[in-house]
């Protein structure tokens, strides 16, 4: 599995057979603090790539660094090849680089049809002296309305499809903002904590979405928590501690590494502290 | 108390060009806070530029009406961009006391007599309605009927006013039914999320604030012709705050809000003042002068909009579900 993803061995910072996303040096200091620090990362092309990590490792902070919603101290990355650092985030995502957010953000006094037409680029009916003319952008509303009721209903949002998107429960307004992401046909969707108080019953369905993009040929790169879903469905495994990437691999290598062990459960998981500190107190006295 | 007359002048705001203007100026701000949640605070200020441009290019700059009127338009656009390059990449409440200070700056500007010759300081312009009277087609004489009994010249305001209200609406609802318009409505809601969805942000807040903008400086115009000057403190912070409530009452999300609510504000405003007037007259409210007739009025008014923006937050003609107070 790895030698199918990655060039040589799984290891912090590898190459990859195929990336999408290369980033070199990413850094991003909050006074003191370094919240993100990156050497090298790849990103394999046509995968699903969790991102994991414990609260605070970084994870969100590089997404809003990769996707232009924050500005690094240091560091460049291209995309398809093409440089991205710098370039405002709205651009990020005419590229083919939509992201979705950890506290999600439906447009809650739209319609769930209106903000899936929103999600479709290109209509020219967005330019102001072209709105003007109805003519001139209602063929291509009508394309895309097609395809937001197709997304609709794959997502099984088709009957909340008149309701306001402040209307919908936590988990379906997930799906809405993900379901929106994918109105621009993007080349990689980075999802940040999808399930993220998305309740069991919706879980599975939302997993087998993010396999369907696969299957369709886009990339996901995603936040989570929940190493249930980490292993059911990712391809390859990234994880951050601190900042940094500590350890990358197959999901089922990854979840044994020692680092991995380390950053979740803390350096001392199999240390009895009680018995460090009797040992201790008898040295010291 | 004499209710025929107090009725016909209550009726007679309805069309006024007054209730016109405000009509313009609430549209304006209807694109700035309804459609696109722009916390704009200074609406007064658009208006005033787009009246002084207009004074200032007829009588300094010798231009036609009409290109006097395009150089009040084009004041208007560089004062909006002036305010926005800066500020619109701020969050919404940086742009709501910006454009509060610029109104305030703009109208202590025109007062100062270092450039009175061109701006006529605190007195303000006049004598620059010459063209506009010319260009009346109604030959002498009253037109119409009961409380919309009009002179020629007053007749030629109102068909003026309330022409530009028409297009001004026509114009706004073509843009607010397109994608441009949803795009709007998405910024209100969250930019970041339509930021992430590959919309330029930062230019569709820019054209909102223009287009809001221009609609206040063509009131501001037609608040000239009206009255045939141009002062500066026509444009105190009252005149914003009193648009603000014509939107809030209207409806700040909709296009017939704003030229309803204009209509009602007016007339309202005129019922109290008649009412209140007789009963002091007539010794009902002993505790109350005439001159103090014209405030309480305003202190009623402010009355009036807590009550709506507690209970009414979606104005008259609003969607409730639409339009929740997010500002």
């Amino acid at each position: 599995m790895a030698n199918e993803i990655a060039v040589g061995a799984a290891a912090p910072g590898c190459k990859k057979v195929d990336p999408i996303l290369v980033a070199d040096n990413v850094t991003r200091q909050f006074g003191g603090l370094t919240a993100v620090n990156v050497e090298h990362l790849e990103i394999p092309r046509g995968q699903i790539t969790a991102l994991i990590g414990p609260n605070g490792a970084g994870k969100t902070t590089l997404f809003n660094l990769l996707t232009g919603f924050d500005k690094p101290n240091t560091g460049t990355w291209t995309f398809e090849g093409k440089n991205l650092a710098g370039i405002s985030s709205y651009k990020v995502a005419r590229r083919g680089m939509v992201r979705t957010f950890q506290l999600t953000k439906a447009l809650s006094l739209l319609t769930v049809i209106e903000n899936m037409r929103l999600g479709a680029k290109d209509q020219p009916g967005e330019s102001f002296w072209r709105s003007l003319i109805k003519p001139l952008w209602s063929g291509y509303e009508a394309k895309i309305t097609e395809k937001a009721d197709e997304l609709l209903k794959r997502f099984k949002l088709d009957a909340k499809r008149e309701d306001y998107a402040a209307a919908l429960s936590g988990g379906q307004r997930k799906l809405l903002e993900m379901a929106r992401a994918l109105m621009s046909d993007p080349k990689l969707v980075m999802l940040d904590e999808p399930m993220a108080g998305v309740n069991p019953a919706l879980t599975q369905s939302l997993l087998e979405h993010i396999k369907g993009l696969k299957a369709n040929g886009t990339t996901v790169l995603f936040v989570e928590h929940d190493m249930h879903m980490v292993r059911h469905i990712s391809d390859w495994v990234i994880v951050m501690a601190e900042g940094k990437v500590v350890a990358e691999g197959p999901p089922a290598q990854v979840m044994k590494d020692q680092a991995v062990i380390d950053a979740y459960l803390g350096a001392h998981a199999d240390t009895d502290l009680g018995l460090v500190e009797i040992k201790s107190l008898k040295a010291g006295n | 108390m004499d209710w025929l007359s107090i009725i016909n002048l209550a009726l007679g705001e309805l069309i006024s060009p007054l209730t016109a203007v405000y009509v313009l100026a609430a549209l304006g701000l209807a694109v700035h806070f309804g459609f696109t949640g722009l916390l704009n605070f200074g609406q007064a200020a658009f208006a005033a530029v787009g009246a002084y441009g207009m004074a200032i290019a007829i009588l300094t700059l010798k231009l036609p009406l009409f290109g006097a009127v395009a150089f009040g338009i084009a004041a208007v656009v560089v004062f909006a961009l002036i305010l926005g390059i800066p500020t619109l990449r701020l969050r919404a409440d940086y742009l709501a006391i910006v454009t509060i200070a610029a109104s305030e700056i703009f109208r202590y500007f025109m007062t100062t007599i270092g450039f009175s010759d061109v701006t006529g300081g605190s007195s303000g312009l006049s004598a620059f309605n010459k063209e506009f009277e010319s260009l009346n087609p109604f030959p002498d004489g009253v037109y119409g009927f009961g409380p919309f009994t009009f002179r020629e010249e007053q007749l030629w305001i109102r068909v003026v006013g309330w022409s530009l209200v028409a297009v001004a609406a026509v114009f706004l609802w073509l843009l607010m039914r397109s994608p441009w318009g949803r795009v709007l409505r998405g910024i209100r809601e969250d930019e970041d999320a339509v930021r992430s969805l590959g919309k330029n942000v930062f230019a569709y807040k820019l054209q909102a604030l223009v287009i809001g903008g221009v609609l206040a400086g063509i009131g501001g115009m037609v608040f000239s012709f009206s009255l045939a000057n141009v002062q500066p403190q026509s444009w105190g912070t009252t005149f914003t705050f009193m648009i603000w409530t014509v939107l809030l009452l209207g409806g700040a999300a909709t296009i017939m809000g704003p030229i309803i609510g204009s209509m009602i504000f007016f007339v309202l405003l005129m019922l109290t003042q008649s009412i209140i007037g007789g009963l002091v007259e007539i010794g009902w409210l002993p505790f109350l002068t005439p001159p103090q007739v014209g405030q309480i009025r305003f202190l009623l008014i402010g009355l009036v909009l807590m009550l709506l923006v507690i209970f009414r937050p979606q104005g008259i003609f609003g969607n409730k579900k639409e339009l929740q107070f997010n500002g």
